[in-house]
């Protein structure tokens, strides 16, 4: 995969043929649909996109949404619909460690521009680039209710607060050393009920 | 020092545990809810307390309850706006991350109180470390017997669940929260009807804020009486705030309504003070949508009264020369923050967030946001500043939901009180090219000359 790959222009028939999510994954939208009246299980969508996006590299392709209407027992344009809404769902491959840098007031007042030049400058991308190896995708986004810790950015489920240039590079350093795709959600997440 | 009610033991280990949040008199409402009092007297006690809606809009919450219709073999459903997307405010992250148990007593107790077996938190999806939070703290809850079958053997059953968002600044309108919910895209819907007749799968629904369930909590097991002899006049009980911009101490306060800004923004007790000995130039004290204020009128009103933290005092005179409590995200910005910028900032912020459904709010935040951006370029001219006025004009009122509003009224507000530094950003577009001129060269508010009568 390119790091600047396109999400899939066209529906791909081989490719959603070969989708198959995890057991824990399958268990885990089973679970989320339960928590609903009864014929209401499409509530689910959201908490189950997040799961899908999880089991197939951070993003949510064509097939993959065609996947998720059929394990839901929707049509593909009800999840296309909600999946293109959402600015956390991503329609197109991204890093491993997509670096989401709050833009929004209070950040900005505390130096947010100066953080998202630094992490473009360290890495050598732009807003809105992947590296070339596939590793961070750097991002700005709209306020995540950290103002009062800001500047800061979110790495998956990870907030990262009260952002320094040193902090900045040891989060990339750990990262960088562990390699793993940061996800916003884990599995086995029902654990309520 | 000021009385607390849901940060009272925000100090102590462990607090989101059950164990530790038992022993500190925790769910001792849902005991005495659940035994010893009626739905309707819950509602009374809500009612008499006078508790207001926290998420912003500020509406009587005992008065929104009651509208709440109870037809005959249909189900009611409560439902906990945790969608916390408003720019400056991060209180709910804040109780839920220390205290989940709080919410969930208060969901028990008011999901009685409203005749609700099935109660959601729907949670925006950036906070999903908080979700795992309160996940385990319901799971926890159910284990001890507090959520379930027959709860405390009175024959009450309530299935509490968590659902996460996934990033939408309009899911906190309640309507557009239910859709959402519904598992669609975050439109807000047309009101009448209002939630409370048709709301989650067209059932009676209550929305509430994160922090009005948990006040809950304290009127229930006090009474309604105690919780409105704190406070000034309709702004009863305590408010958690949210400090953050150019302060000492950024963070989230829980005040008793009526405590003067001057003393919030500078006493050590809340924020300190201005970071870096620099001058106060502006806050914004509600949260984005609500009016800024230049410094001369942030904590004194314009007839020289003393400002207070209260729903009252900060709209005093109105948009002219008040602003909002709204959500209690309270922004303090420095001498060198630029006013353009900062408004081009929030302008971008409602462009990205309009649901698209209203042309008025979809074209007109995209419109705002250009012109506010190529003035802040110093490559606009001085009708671009009348122009921003009447686009806001012509979004405000005109939108299925309050976000057209929310995105007019900054704008609207800035310049009414910041039209010089709007001006400057025409007249001196060399030295504004440099995002940061407002370090070089402070531009503070000037205070109108006094109008003779």
């Amino acid at each position: 995969m390119s790091a600047h790959a396109h999400g899939t222009q066209h529906f791909d028939e081989t490719k959603r043929a070969n989708i198959k999510f995890s057991a824990e994954a399958l268990t885990t939208i089973e679970n989320l649909m339960k928590r609903y009246p009864e014929g209401k299980s499409k509530s689910a969508l959201l908490p189950v996109l997040h799961v899908a996006q999880a089991e197939s590299e951070g993003w949510l392709s064509a097939e993959v949404m065609d996947y998720v209407a059929e394990l839901m027992g929707i049509q593909s344009i009800e999840v296309f619909e909600v999946a293109s809404f959402y600015s956390m769902y991503n329609l197109r491959p991204i890093g491993k460690c997509q670096l989401e840098v709050c833009r929004t007031s209070s950040c900005w007042a505390r130096g947010a521009e100066d953080v998202v030049d630094y992490i473009s400058k360290k890495l050598n991308i732009k807003e809105g680039e992947t590296t070339t190896d596939g590793m961070f995708t750097l991002k700005t986004v709209e306020c995540l209710g950290s103002c009062g810790s800001a500047p800061m950015l979110q790495c998956g489920a990870e907030y990262h607060e009260n952002l320094t240039e040193a902090k900045i590079d040891a989060l990339i350093d750990r990262y960088r050393s562990e390699g793993t795709r940061k996800n916003y959600t884990d599995l086995n997440y029902t654990n309520s009920k | 020092m000021s009385r607390k009610l849901l940060l009272t033991h925000d100090n102590v280990p462990n607090l989101h545990t059950i164990d530790v949040y038992r022993s500190k008199g925790g769910y001792a409402s849902v005991e005495k809810a659940l035994k010893k009092m009626t739905p309707e007297e819950i509602v009374e006690e809500v009612k008499k307390s006078g508790l207001r809606g926290r998420g912003g809009a500020g509406f009587p919450t005992g008065m929104k309850w009651s509208f709440l219709a109870k037809p005959e073999g249909v189900p009611r459903y409560l439902v906990c706006n945790a969608d916390e997307s408003e720019p400056g405010t991060f209180k709910d992250r804040y109780l839920m991350e220390r205290n989940p148990h709080l919410l969930i007593e208060g969901m028990i107790t008011s999901s009685f109180a409203l005749g609700a077996n099935t109660s959601y938190i729907y949670i925006r999806g950036e906070y999903f470390y908080v979700s795992r939070i309160l996940e385990t703290a319901i799971a926890e809850a159910y284990a001890k017997g507090w959520l379930g079958k027959n709860i405390l053997g009175t024959g009450y059953n309530l299935d509490l669940y968590v659902q996460v968002g996934a990033g939408a600044y309009i899911c906190g309108e309640e309507t557009a929260l239910l859709e959402s919910l519904e598992g669609k895209r975050g439109n807000p819907r047309i009101k009448p009807p209002f939630p409370a007749i048709a709301g989650l799968y067209g059932c009676p629904t209550v929305v509430n804020n994160v922090e009005t369930i948990a006040a809950v909590v304290p009127i229930v097991n006090d009474g309604g009486d105690e919780y409105a002899k704190i406070g000034i006049g309709r702004s009863t009980g305590t408010k958690l705030i949210s400090a953050s911009g150019n302060i000492n101490k950024p963070g989230v306060y829980e005040i008793e309504m009526g405590v003067p800004v001057e003393e919030f923004i500078f006493s050590d007790q809340y924020c300190g003070g201005i970071a870096n000995g620099k001058r106060m130039k502006a806050c914004v004290p509600g949260g984005s949508s609500v009016p800024i204020l230049p410094d001369y009128l942030v904590c004194k009103t314009a007839t020289g009264e003393d400002r207070l933290m209260t729903y009252e005092s900060l709209s005093d005179g109105g948009f002219a020369t008040g602003s909002m409590l709204g959500s209690g995200g309270f922004i303090v910005y420095d001498e060198h923050q630029c006013v353009v910028r900062n408004t081009w900032n929030f302008s971008r912020f409602y462009h990205h967030e309009s649901c698209g459904q209203c042309s008025p709010c979809r074209e007109g935040t995209g419109w705002m946001e250009r012109v506010l951006h190529r003035l802040e370029k110093g490559m606009g001219n001085m009708n671009d500043i009348d122009l921003l006025v009447e686009l806001a004009k012509k979004i405000e009122g005109n939108t299925i939901c309050p976000l057209g509003d929310a995105a007019a009224w900054p704008v609207a507000a800035a310049i009414k009180h910041f039209r010089h530094e709007f001006e400057y950003h025409v007249l001196y577009p060399e030295k504004v090219k440099d995002s940061k001129h407002g370090h070089k060269e402070p531009i503070m508010p000037v205070k109108p000359a006094p109008v003779m009568a």
